[in-house]
């Protein structure tokens, strides 16, 4: 089974939640943390870290004894990651996509391909947590790759528990493509409800089931509580601020060690998953028959 | 004219909050939001809007299946597996690189150029603001943020505005690059705990990587003191300025959820914090 943690809005708690309900699934789980910008699930799980792997993309890398100055290649590039100019095939190596239509397409097979580092993969031990983590390169602006190069380390035998990006664009989309259940993890203030918003949006047309976590719960407004009930979405749980968890939290501790009190509502958690998944898949072998 | 960017690395550690506040704060400004992916700005700003615009960004592949003969080589030469057996392509997978089209021998695959997102131009109650909202799930926020930067270049001209205030997204990424990209000044605001200070050196070490002058709030800060302190001995060390701190203070919320900010509201530590460091800040982004 495959759990994946959102948020629209960053700093919700997302990277708590996940780190929490690994810790308690203890060898049952495994945590991957596709938030590649930003990845913070080590700070609270302190692996063992055992395996680094770089990733790359392929980039283009042109021999001008052969070249002709046709134009070819920067005729077929849409991401202005080269082009002839004079005398000169300038590459951008940052705006390359790594699709090898240049290299395919020059008449004169004068392009072969190097490459540029997205980042690296890390896995690992937290404890009895299989842990694996993507870091994406600083100065790289493409994380999407990374991520769902992350997600080829999944475990099929374990619970994977997937951190993903904040927002709702491309690299949540990627991160969260495939999950058996999405946790959307949100405050309840008028920028909570907002990302909530957009998120479940985004994220509506994959068609994996999704409940909320509203933490920080007696801060705020009711206005999350109300789209949750207007929009069938279940409420998973309430998670109330308390100064104790956030400076547990501000120290790298788990909420469940802060929090002893939350183990129990992990163990649920998992359970109120495990139905909602079987919940829609009869519902859709009942659309289909 | 002076370009603000503010960023934060970690997410929710308060950029909207203080983006807001500045444009409550500062005298003549304009306003872009660069979080398009998750803009909340408008909540607070509460925008007229008057103009509205179509943002197309992205391009996908799409085949004809009257004219394709199932070759397959569209499959082989795909490097990003958006091409299905059935010879339907992705959306989510297909980067729009072009490489089906151009190797198709049955010429049945177009380039389609799809609806990213929109973006706006609007006057709110602190001023004009350029804004967007790409899309959910969609790709290229990199290219929407720096049309909001661009446009909110050519108001500010217009109006003869020498300030914007910009607020960024979270991460190290594709926005994050695009909204600092040639900005006069960035500025990270963080928390004091280990995933705000690590996000904060990652942030950090892009920026500085642009060259670019950068300070450091930390909201917050009597969560933890020493990370406080190990978040001011980094900046310092990086030649990063401590513009302020500004304490833990339930206020900020209260004034959200009454959508306005916490310096329009009484007299909260929070708010005196945040007038201090706009003191602090102004005068160099006048000069």
């Amino acid at each position: 089974m495959i759990i994946s943690i959102a948020s629209g809005k960053g700093g919700t708690g997302k990277t708590t939640i996940a780190t929490s309900l690994a810790a308690v699934l203890g060898s049952r789980a495994q945590l991957l943390d596709c938030d590649v910008e930003e990845p913070n699930c080590h700070l609270l799980m302190k692996p063992d870290l055992q395996t680094c792997e770089s990733i790359t993309v392929p980039v283009p890398i042109v021999d001008m004894d052969k070249c002709t100055l046709c134009e070819k290649c920067g005729e077929v590039c849409r991401f202005s990651a080269i082009l002839v100019i004079g005398e000169q095939v300038l590459t951008f190596p940052e705006l390359c996509h790594g699709c090898g239509g240049c290299t395919l397409l020059c008449p004169e097979k004068a392009i072969h391909e190097g490459s540029r580092e997205l980042g690296v993969i890390e896995t690992g031990l937290a404890g009895p947590v299989e842990f694996v983590h993507g870091r994406l390169r600083i100065g790289e602006a493409m994380s999407p790759p990374l991520i769902r190069a992350v997600k080829q380390k999944i475990n099929t035998d374990k619970i994977a528990i997937l951190d993903a990006p904040p927002g709702a664009s491309c690299p949540v989309i990627n991160s969260v493509t495939g999950s058996d259940f999405i946790i959307l993890v949100t405050e309840p203030t008028p920028f909570g409800l907002h990302d909530l918003r957009i998120a479940v949006e985004a994220i509506s047309h994959l068609a994996i089931p999704l409940g909320v976590i509203l933490n920080r719960s007696d801060t705020g407004d009711r206005e999350v509580e109300k789209f949750c009930a207007d929009q069938g979405i279940p409420l998973l749980a309430k998670i109330p601020h308390k100064r104790r968890i956030a400076e547990g939290y501000a120290r790298g501790d788990l909420l469940v060690a802060s929090a002893p009190h939350y183990i129990g509502l992990f163990l649920e958690l998992v359970q109120t998953i495990r139905k909602l998944t079987r919940e829609t898949e009869s519902g859709l072998k009942e659309a289909v028959l | 004219m002076k370009e603000l960017v503010i960023i934060s690395g970690k997410g929710g550690t308060g950029k909207t909050t203080l983006t807001a506040s500045f444009a409550f704060l500062a005298r003549d400004k304009v306003l872009a939001d660069c979080d398009v992916d998750a803009a909340d700005l408008h909540i607070l700003a509460d925008p007229q809007t008057l103009q509205e615009e179509d943002f197309r960004g992205g391009i996908k592949a799409r085949i004809d299946l009257q004219k394709c003969s199932q070759c397959g080589t569209c499959i082989e030469y795909c490097r990003f597996g958006a091409t299905s057996h059935e010879f339907v392509v992705s959306p989510l997978s297909c980067e729009g690189c072009g490489v089906c089209f151009q190797i198709c021998p049955q010429q049945a695959i177009s380039l389609e150029e799809g609806l990213n997102g929109h973006w706006f131009i609007s006057e709110t109650r602190f001023g004009p603001m350029v804004h967007a909202a790409l899309l959910p799930g969609q790709e290229n926020s990199g290219k929407l943020v720096a049309l909001v930067r661009n446009q909110a270049k050519v108001l500010a001209r217009r109006q003869d505005i020498s300030l914007i205030l910009v607020d960024g997204a979270p991460g190290v990424g594709c926005p994050v690059i695009s909204s600092i990209t040639g900005a006069d000044r960035v500025l990270i605001i963080t928390e004091p705990t280990l995933s705000g200070l690590h996000d904060m050196k990652r942030a950090m070490e892009l920026v500085r990587g642009f060259k670019i002058p950068v300070s450091v709030v930390i909201n917050k800060h009597d969560l933890n003191t020493d990370v406080t302190e190990e978040i001011e001995a980094h900046s310092t060390n990086v030649q990063a300025d401590v513009l302020g701190r500004i304490p833990y203070d339930p206020q900020v919320t209260r004034s959200l959820v009454q959508r306005r900010c916490v310096v329009e509201d009484g007299n909260s530590p929070a708010k005196k914090a945040i007038q201090e460091i706009w003191e602090r800040l102004e005068p160099d982004l006048l000069s």
